[in-house]
């Protein structure tokens, strides 16, 4: 291992053009689902939409109720209080394990662009009041996929609660497991997951949000393991993506498959809740969970 | 000329040692084989070996567990939903050693891989597993698993009964087992399917076997938007038990005989029980909280990256 990342140092010295960044509010314009413009078509119902109104909308669309993917900062900023927020674990470097060509290019380029330093970022916040530590995932960093920096940041922000004896929400966002580190992201799965179990053995709380899309890895790791399991309404949420499905059985999927409200029909999902309703949902939840010293 | 080819050759060639009755003949052409073999089957390619891991003459996990147990009771049903095929599980006596063994069964012929469902599980499969790893951490017996799968099933009924959380609980409830757990990977270890039951103390491969996030046409498609390239990709996906030696993935590798275990198949098994027997060994003078925390803590160190010490920096910006 070390011989490895000696190697790597040697390969990329001269190449190192990370910035440093401390505060996250300087998020920049990355693309996101919601239209550009004035006004513009909403994708999903080809309603004319006022873009300024959606997003103060919390990135819901007035007319059809779709919920737009929202960057972690945004997330952040729609659910916990004002001012509470403080980042945590920050300044990890991707490598490539693989020697990928490009992929170093892409992590720097996303990183300018999201002005993240990975597709997860966490730390301490208030919501109505109660603490809480919050994750965040990012689908607008290369899919939000794991690769080593996420699946550590995961595990960091699991014994950040443990150590600050805190509950936990993460809300996940996630194309699943990081095909440029191969092997190295598959063992991701495993070490959250055992973080997740160490959490569960002090009996501190868990609570998972499902947004849009969680497949893959992901949904196979930390995401379903919360004691609470909340979902956000029509979130693309399965182990196998849909087109792998379809090649497979070899038919057309019927409609509202891997959606949030078959998962809940299913059993697989506590309750899917509305965007505007969810910074109440996790305060109550996390009073009813309060702990008295 | 891939690994197919060779072996072409080589059956070829025995083919006409059984034609033969010339004994001075025999004994030359078996030298010529076994020069032949030398010579074209030690440094095989990553690619090589993904095929031998899928070699339609390759093991499987139940001509092992036959091989290797003494006695062995298969245990089937989640108790939830039906029993899944493509997971044999039960008790067996290893020279000794009780213990529990989870098998992924592929078959050896297309009604049998109808059967057996490809060796692709479905949550019911993993909840068998979980099933019996719970029980054998009741009755304090060591869990030994055989890896063998091309990845968890992806179809409707799977996503209906929820197959990413039956792996994640897999991988959360195995993380805490207090109990030796020993996982092989024999032929195929194929992603998310692979690793629900490969959260172990100790990690054996045969030598011919791959372990991986996806198919290497799968990576090819992905990430390079070509089929036809997975020979590359599986150069580059790292999946050979040599590499997965040198990053720590896994523990052990078992010697294979030339050409794949297919060649000498008692061979392989030997090497596999010597193995497993010799591991079974080394766990046993751990607690059960010992054995938790080893494994939780290996798990913990899996990751390639690096990360800023600003106190370092100071004075830079």
């Amino acid at each position: 291992m070390n011989d490895l990342i000696k190697a790597f140092e040697n390969r990329k010295s001269s190449k190192n053009k990370f910035k440093i960044q401390r505060k996250i509010s300087k998020a920049s314009s990355v693309k996101t689902d919601v239209p550009k413009g004035l006004y513009e078509q909403c994708p999903n119902c080809k309603e004319t939409v006022n873009v300024k109104a959606t997003i103060e909308n919390n990135f819901i669309c007035k007319s059809c109720n779709e919920h737009f993917r929202v960057r972690a900062v945004d997330r952040i900023k729609i659910t916990v209080d004002l001012g509470t927020f403080v980042e945590k674990g920050h300044g990890y470097i991707t490598l490539n394990p693989l020697f990928q060509d490009g992929y170093e290019e892409k992590i720097i380029a996303y990183k300018e662009k999201t002005n993240l330093d990975e597709a997860y970022i966490y730390g301490y916040c208030e919501i109505n009041g109660m603490p809480t530590v919050i994750g965040v995932m990012d689908s607008y960093f290369l899919m939000g996929s794991m690769g080593s920096v996420v699946g550590e940041k995961v595990t960091k922000s699991f014994e950040y609660a443990l150590y600050k004896k805190l509950p936990i929400i993460i809300f996940t966002a996630s194309g699943g497991a990081r095909m440029q580190e191969g092997i190295f992201s598959l063992m991701q799965m495993a070490k959250t997951s055992a973080a997740a179990w160490k959490i569960a053995e002090q009996k501190q709380l868990y609570i998972t949000v499902l947004t849009n899309p969680t497949t893959g890895g992901v949904t196979a790791s930390f995401a379903t393991l919360g004691d609470i399991i909340l979902a956000e309404p029509n979130a693309l949420i399965g182990f196998a993506g849909p087109r792998v499905i379809e090649q497979t059985i070899n038919q057309k999927l019927p409609e509202g498959f891997q959606k949030s409200e078959f998962l809940e029909k299913k059993g697989f999902v506590d309750k899917v809740v509305h965007r505007d309703d969810m910074k109440d949902t996790l305060g109550k939840l996390l009073l009813f969970h309060r702990r008295y010293q | 000329m891939d690994i197919l080819a060779k072996e072409r050759k080589v059956r070829e060639l025995e083919g006409k040692i059984a034609e033969l009755d010339n004994e001075e003949l025999v004994k030359k052409l078996e030298v010529e084989i076994k020069r032949y073999k030398e010579e074209t089957m030690t440094n095989l390619t990553a690619w090589d070996r993904v095929l031998l891991a899928r070699h339609q003459l390759r093991p499987t996990s139940l001509e092992f567990i036959n091989y290797m147990c003494d006695d062995f009771i298969e245990l089937h049903g989640d108790r939830l939903f039906r029993d899944d095929k493509s997971i044999i599980a039960g008790i067996g006596n290893i020279r000794g050693n009780v213990v529990t063994i989870i098998a992924q069964q592929k078959g050896k012929s297309l009604e049998e891989n109808l059967e057996r469902n490809f060796s692709m599980p479905h949550p019911e499969g993993y909840r068998k597993a979980l099933r019996l790893m719970k029980q054998a951490e009741k009755f304090k017996r060591p869990i030994i698993t055989l890896i063998d799968t091309p990845g968890a099933y992806p179809g409707l009924g799977a996503e209906e009964r929820g197959q990413g959380e039956a792996i994640a609980r897999n991988l959360f409830e195995m993380s805490a087992l207090t109990v030796p757990v020993i996982a092989v990977i024999i032929g195929e270890g194929g992603s998310g399917g692979a690793l629900a039951l490969g959260v172990a103390n100790t990690v054996l491969m045969l030598e011919n076997s791959i372990y991986s996030i996806l198919s290497p046409e799968g990576y090819a498609t992905i990430l390079w938007k070509d089929a036809t390239l997975a020979s590359e990709a599986a150069e580059a996906m790292k999946l050979t038990s040599n590499d997965l030696e040198e990053y720590g993935v896994i523990d052990r590798i078992i010697k294979e005989p030339l050409g794949g275990a297919h060649f000498n198949k008692e061979e392989t098994f030997r090497n596999t029980k010597q193995a497993i027997l010799e591991e079974l060994h080394n766990l046993k003078r751990f607690t059960g909280i010992e054995l938790r925390e080893k494994r939780i803590k290996k798990y913990r160190g899996f990751g390639f990256f690096q990360r800023f010490n600003y106190d370092n920096l100071k004075g830079v910006k």
